[in-house]
């Protein structure tokens, strides 16, 4: 577990706002925790000079006020790091990473769009995804408080 | 590049040369691509949320159904999570179960692709050979499992069933037949002009756009990426059992062609090894029913890449959240890449070449019955009404065989 102890003291020493909020589960998956303002800062670092530069997804969840977003990103070692940020859900806006860093992220960015209604700034314009055109405004179904009924309550063709 | 001679085709969301469904509206100028547009999702079938309102073990086989040919690779990514969260160690002999079934399920997958790549570029023979083969290791899995797919291998904590010596000499028997087989297919893969001409430089992707897109399994290391999660990242037995990464320059479909066949060839060296090794003893531990809370992500090489699973627990006996991301996520956004400039006639082949499975991509809500443009939500009751009336129709009726059935839980 050397390895991933020196990743974990690299980033600890870089940005101390880290500090305890960095963890390693088991061998290759450490766990990181950081402020949607810090989010790029350090996910530039991670990405460009430690080199994981594979990433794997990103996984949306509902965690009552806010919406989390993991980020998995990953070595050709196997090593796994997963960068975890914040978005309230009254303003769940967030940078998109398909620009700079990996355009093949722009489905998983697609599914926190339409499955959980976050705002992604910077993904062009394009097909959703995965739901239907006509899918209803403002039903976001990967949230908790979503439960399929609420679509039958839709009116007709919309 | 003359706009006013540029003709956009769309190549679904039902079309013959798609094996499911996906939209590519492709713009020609002449025959050439111009350029290809993207849209999915016509398989939502809302797993991930129907995940959080089933237990841990009805889990195991809903996940299954997230793909037919990787039916062993979701759950068992699945699982893994889920063990990781609740601590559990797998006995040896569970673990080597794992892997044999997981290599059996890519000998199976590979096959399949042989055939449906040779059919896309009219090379029928080579479909109706590979496919005959394939169900050499069909049978193997339905005596293993008591199923060609959907195998239901998988307990959390360890495997379902046991194999017996019995078992083993007809595996072995079987995994000889299949090398003589691919042996024949690596020389008409090496050998035989029509289709290394057919093959070679379409879909090209270079390694620097590989490593960009992030694309996965056979599909990336074609492109000479030496990455195997069964090598980087061990799960199941495969710490214990010698294997080479199988990998190509050529960067195009051939070189994807060359990569499968060759993996052929690893994993029946794989399934030796295990059937020569697998140690005694119990094949999987006693399992909570409640998991307590925490998360994990797990990653499983699945034969058209790498599979990952999240799974988030609350202490209950469901689970918070399940992430499941498929290969062909990835895969195919690298397929604009892979056609620019490519002809029209070279999309289906570039297509299959990355193994699509638009199942698994789509995992994630309920179908639209969407007729002459008037969109109508049909309720989950409404959906099960429509299929069982569908069937009664066309003289299928299981209202006998449920009646039956209920009797029999009572």
């Amino acid at each position: 577990m050397a390895n991933e102890q020196a990743i974990q003291q690299e980033l600890q020493e870089k940005f101390p706002y880290f500090g305890e909020k960095i963890t390693i589960s088991s061998e290759r998956r450490i766990w990181a925790e950081v402020a949607s303002s810090n989010f790029f800062e350090a996910f530039d670092y991670i990405v460009k000079k430690m080199n994981f530069s594979m990433l794997c997804l990103i996984i949306g969840l509902d965690s009552g006020d806010n919406l989390e977003f993991i980020y998995n990103l990953s070595r050709y070692d196997g090593t796994m790091l997963n960068l975890k940020t914040f978005v309230p859900k009254t303003n769940p806006v967030h940078k998109t990473v398909t620009a700079d860093y990996f355009p093949g992220a722009e489905l998983y960015e697609r599914e926190l769009v339409d499955c959980f209604g976050a705002r992604i700034e910077g993904l062009p314009e394009g097909n959703r995804y995965p739901l239907p055109d006509t899918w209803p405004e403002g039903q976001y179904p990967l949230r908790k408080d979503w439960t399929p009924d609420m679509l039958d309550k839709q009116p007709e063709g919309k | 590049m003359d706009l006013n001679n540029v003709v956009k085709i769309p190549i679904g969301p039902q079309h013959p040369c798609l094996k499911e469904p996906a939209c590519f509206t492709v713009s020609l100028n002449g025959e050439r691509l111009a350029g290809l547009d993207l849209r999915l999702g016509y398989n939502h079938r809302g797993i991930e949320k129907a995940a959080e309102s089933r237990t841990y073990i009805q889990n195991i086989y809903l996940i299954e159904r997230v793909c037919g040919i990787c039916s062993h690779s979701h759950p068992s990514c699945y699982i893994q999570c889920v063990e990781q969260i609740a601590g559990l160690e797998v006995p040896a002999r569970g673990r080597y179960l794992r892997s044999l079934i997981g290599e059996l399920e890519r000998v199976h997958s590979h096959l399949l692709w042989l055939g449906v790549a040779a059919y896309e570029i009219g090379f029928e023979t080579l479909l109706m050979y590979s496919w005959r083969d394939r169900e050499v290791v069909m049978d193997i899995l339905a005596m293993l499992t008591g199923n060609r797919v959907n195998y239901a291998a998988n307990v959390i904590g360890g495997a379902n069933r046991d194999i017996t010596e019995d078992h083993k000499k007809d595996i072995l028997k079987a995994v000889d037949v299949l090398e003589e087989r691919t042996k024949y297919y690596i020389e008409v893969a090496t050998e035989e002009a029509t289709l290394i001409a057919r093959l070679s430089n379409v879909g090209y992707i270079s390694l620097d756009d590989v490593k960009l897109m992030g694309t996965a399994g056979p599909t990336a290391r074609a492109s000479g990426l030496d990455y195997d999660v069964r090598r980087d990242d061990p799960y199941a037995a495969y710490k214990d059992i010698p294997f080479k990464v199988i990998t190509d320059t050529h960067c195009d479909v051939y070189g994807r062609a060359l990569v499968r066949v060759g993996e052929l060839m690893e994993s029946y060296k794989m399934i030796r090894h295990i059937i020569q090794n697998i140690p005694d003893g119990p094949i999987a531990v006693k399992a909570p029913r409640k998991i307590p809370a925490g998360e994990a992500i797990s990653r499983y090489e699945a034969p058209r890449g790498e599979d990952v699973h999240y799974v988030r627990s609350n202490g209950t006996d469901k689970p918070e959240r399940v992430r499941v991301r498929a290969p062909t996520m990835v895969n195919l956004l690298s397929v604009p890449k892979m056609l620019e400039g490519d002809n029209l006639a070279d999309v289906p082949i570039t297509i299959a070449a990355i193994d699509p499975c638009f199942s698994c991509t789509d995992r994630a809500i309920r179908v639209s019955d969407l007729d002459g443009g008037n969109a109508k939500v049909m309720t989950w009751n409404e959906t099960r009404r429509f299929g069982i009336d569908w069937y009664r129709k066309n003289g299928i009726d299981f209202t006998d065989l449920n009646k039956r059935l209920a009797g029999r839980m009572r």
